[in-house]
């Protein structure tokens, strides 16, 4: 048993109290460590994601005790593929946070980072629905901190509205571990996976009410309609490399439901079908038609982002709620996309506020920087709203040919299509008026000069961008691999055989106990 | 025991339940500790309501208390203690930054409108 995988949840755990404990007065060995730290989790996962992609299952039995005993943790191609996606994203935006300054604007930055990143991949890296609540908690209490990051009124009155609605969430996903429990007598996925189709059909009202419950938790964190309240402020008041780094956040949320309801309650079983079709894809279709419509009404540039991910979400979440191997591949490969062009768009905004001092939507003198922010802009636009040539319209691409054998086929297209062309409009009346319409402006006499974004911070937004156009370029071996990623989903016999007979301390009884 | 246990966790998930639709900071609070009093209370029964059985395995007994909710709720209250003292800190932060204790935004603030709810 390798211990490998355990390796980028300890590394992070260990990071964090060692910045706070030794470094805290020290921004500058701060960065060393924290940049160090995020490096050698990229490798650690480009690792765990070679060594998963032949459809191996790495497990890791904590404490060596057989599941479903013990927590395990277990590595297949989608969990480390979300890994590496993660520690990605973290390199750039930490790269964002220290050119812009970010993290010198109040303290424990780089701490409170690499607990959110310890967070964020033990959650993709579980095998275990009480253990996944606990790292739900460790990536939320690090939110809550980074949220209100170099404090301010606004942030604060935000940070309010989401620990508060998030503590909802916790406690209703402890009503729905507490119902799965008394059902079932287990909490370890595979286990789960093996007891649900035992139980007889006349006894389901439990596990059908926990199912759901289930599903509201997920969908809280993925920000669907109607669960998505939380979302807009929060984001737009989130320091911007915080936000950048919440979008894989909501993508937690998705991985929980593409795990759980593909392994514990596959679409085939009886005592939750209707849950995905007759529920999930209408509330996504709707999560993308008001995250546009959002896009187009947004007075600010923050918020338009919000909304955006909001929408990017809807798509991801529709091409999930198919609940075919062609949906699952689809929506995993825009899942990827969605949270590199959020995440550079929520940097640019950042840019933009670097260079005018504020992101109101109105014409306003010309800003520090802006032919270079106008053009990443550009390209962070055309990612998001679906254009071609970048990623997002391959994705939208995807999903429209999964959907096409759907009952709502009709509603799908109708509103992916039309939900692309309100974006484009609200992401080019934003460009116009922000870039455009600047030129007409006169300065007046006493504006103070803005300072120019520093180069760190260019660079961070262009390697997220350089992401998208790999993502575009090698499109098809992507999705040649989500397709393979999806294959594995809905053939989660090896998954759930690996977790349950491996060997662990103490499987062969010795008589004493 | 049973209708003691089921009206406990019905009577302070009611009360969590109005005290959140207060919109005010120190209301909504002491709502949210009620829930996770509800919850705590709720998966302690997960495990089946057994009296004076131990559980650990020993010789000659038969009849055993669940000990894994004991732990998941152990686990439960830490965390949600934890979050509580979170969320205290950052309410007052806002209240005395805004003099206002209004979870929602209100209208007449000069950001934008509100979405958030808690």
């Amino acid at each position: 048993m390798s211990h490998w995988i355990i390796a980028p949840v300890i590394l992070p755990a260990l990071l964090a109290p060692f910045i706070v404990l030794a470094a805290r007065y020290h921004i500058g060995i701060q960065r060393v460590f924290s940049i160090a730290g995020v490096l050698a989790l990229i490798a650690m996962a480009a690792g765990l994601a070679w060594e998963a992609s032949d459809g191996t299952i790495i497990l890791y039995q904590l404490g060596d005790w057989a599941a479903p005993f013990g927590i395990v943790l277990v590595g297949d191609r989608l969990s480390t593929l979300m890994v590496l996606l993660t520690t990605l994203l973290a390199l750039f935006v930490l790269l964002y946070a220290i050119g812009s300054g970010w993290d010198e604007r109040g303290r424990h930055f780089h701490a409170l980072f690499q607990f959110q990143l310890m967070g964020i991949i033990g959650a993709f890296l579980t095998g275990d629905l009480f253990n996944l609540f606990v790292f739900f908690e460790v990536l939320l209490i690090a939110s809550y901190g980074l949220m209100i990051h170099a404090g301010g009124n606004a942030r604060l009155r935000a940070g309010v509205q989401y620990v508060l609605f998030n503590l909802i969430g916790s406690t209703l996903f402890l009503f729905a571990l507490g119902s799965i429990y008394a059902e079932t007598g287990t909490l370890n996925m595979a286990d789960l996976a093996n007891r649900v189709t035992l139980i007889s059909p006349d006894e389901t009202v439990g596990i059908r009410v926990a199912a759901v419950l289930l599903l509201l938790v997920f969908a809280i964190k993925a920000a669907v309609v109607p669960l998505h309240f939380w979302l807009p402020s929060s984001y737009a008041e989130a320091p911007a490399p915080v936000a950048a780094l919440f979008a894989i956040m909501t993508k937690v949320g998705a991985y929980a439901i593409i795990r759980v309801y593909t392994m514990v309650f596959p679409p085939d079983l009886a005592i939750t079908s209707g849950l995905h079709d007759v529920w999930l894809l209408p509330a996504a279709l709707i999560s993308l038609a008001i995250g546009m419509v959002g896009v187009l009404a947004a007075k600010r540039l923050d918020r338009l982002v919000a909304f955006s991910v909001i929408g990017s979400m809807g798509m991801v979440m529709v091409a999930i709620s198919l609940f075919t191997p062609d949906g699952i591949a689809a929506a995993l490969y825009y899942m990827v996309h969605s949270t590199l062009a959020a995440a550079t768009l929520f940097l640019i905004s950042d840019l933009v506020r670097t260079g005018r001092s504020n992101l109101e939507l109105t014409p306003q003198p010309a800003m520090a920087g802006t032919a270079l922010t106008a053009g990443l802009f550009f390209a962070g636009a055309i990612a998001m709203a679906g254009l071609p040539p970048l990623s997002g319209f391959l994705g939208k691409l995807l999903v429209l040919e999964a959907a096409f054998n759907s009952d709502l086929m009709v509603w799908v297209w109708a509103i992916v299509l039309s939900s692309s062309l309100i974006s484009i409009l609200g992401f080019a009346r934003a460009g116009s008026i922000l870039f455009w319409k600047a030129h007409s402006v006169e300065p007046a006499t006493d504006t103070p000069v803005m300072p120019q974004p520093a180069i760190l911070s260019y660079v961070a937004v262009g390697g997220l961008i350089s992401l998208l156009a790999a993502h575009a370029v090698f499109a098809g071996q992507v999705h040649g691999y989500t397709t393979t990623m999806a294959a594995q989903l809905f053939a989660p016999e090896p998954y759930i055989t690996t977790v349950i007979e491996t060997p662990g301390k103490l499987s062969e009884p010795t008589g004493d106990y | 025991m049973e209708l003691l246990v089921a009206s406990a966790i019905g009577i302070m998930t009611t009360g969590g339940i109005y005290l959140l639709l207060r919109l005010r900071t120190f209301p909504v609070i002491l709502g949210i500790s009620l829930l996770t009093y509800a919850v705590n209370v709720f998966l302690f029964a997960s495990g089946r309501l057994t009296t004076g059985a131990p559980p650990v395995l020993r010789d000659d007994i038969t009849a055993y208390a669940d000990p894994l909710p004991q732990a998941l709720v152990l686990t439960a209250i830490v965390i949600s203690f934890g979050m509580t003292a979170v969320v205290v800190m950052i309410g007052l932060g806002a209240f005395l930054g805004s003099n206002d204790d209004h979870v929602d935004d209100q209208p007449d603030l000069p950001e934008d409108p509100a979405e958030g709810q808690s």
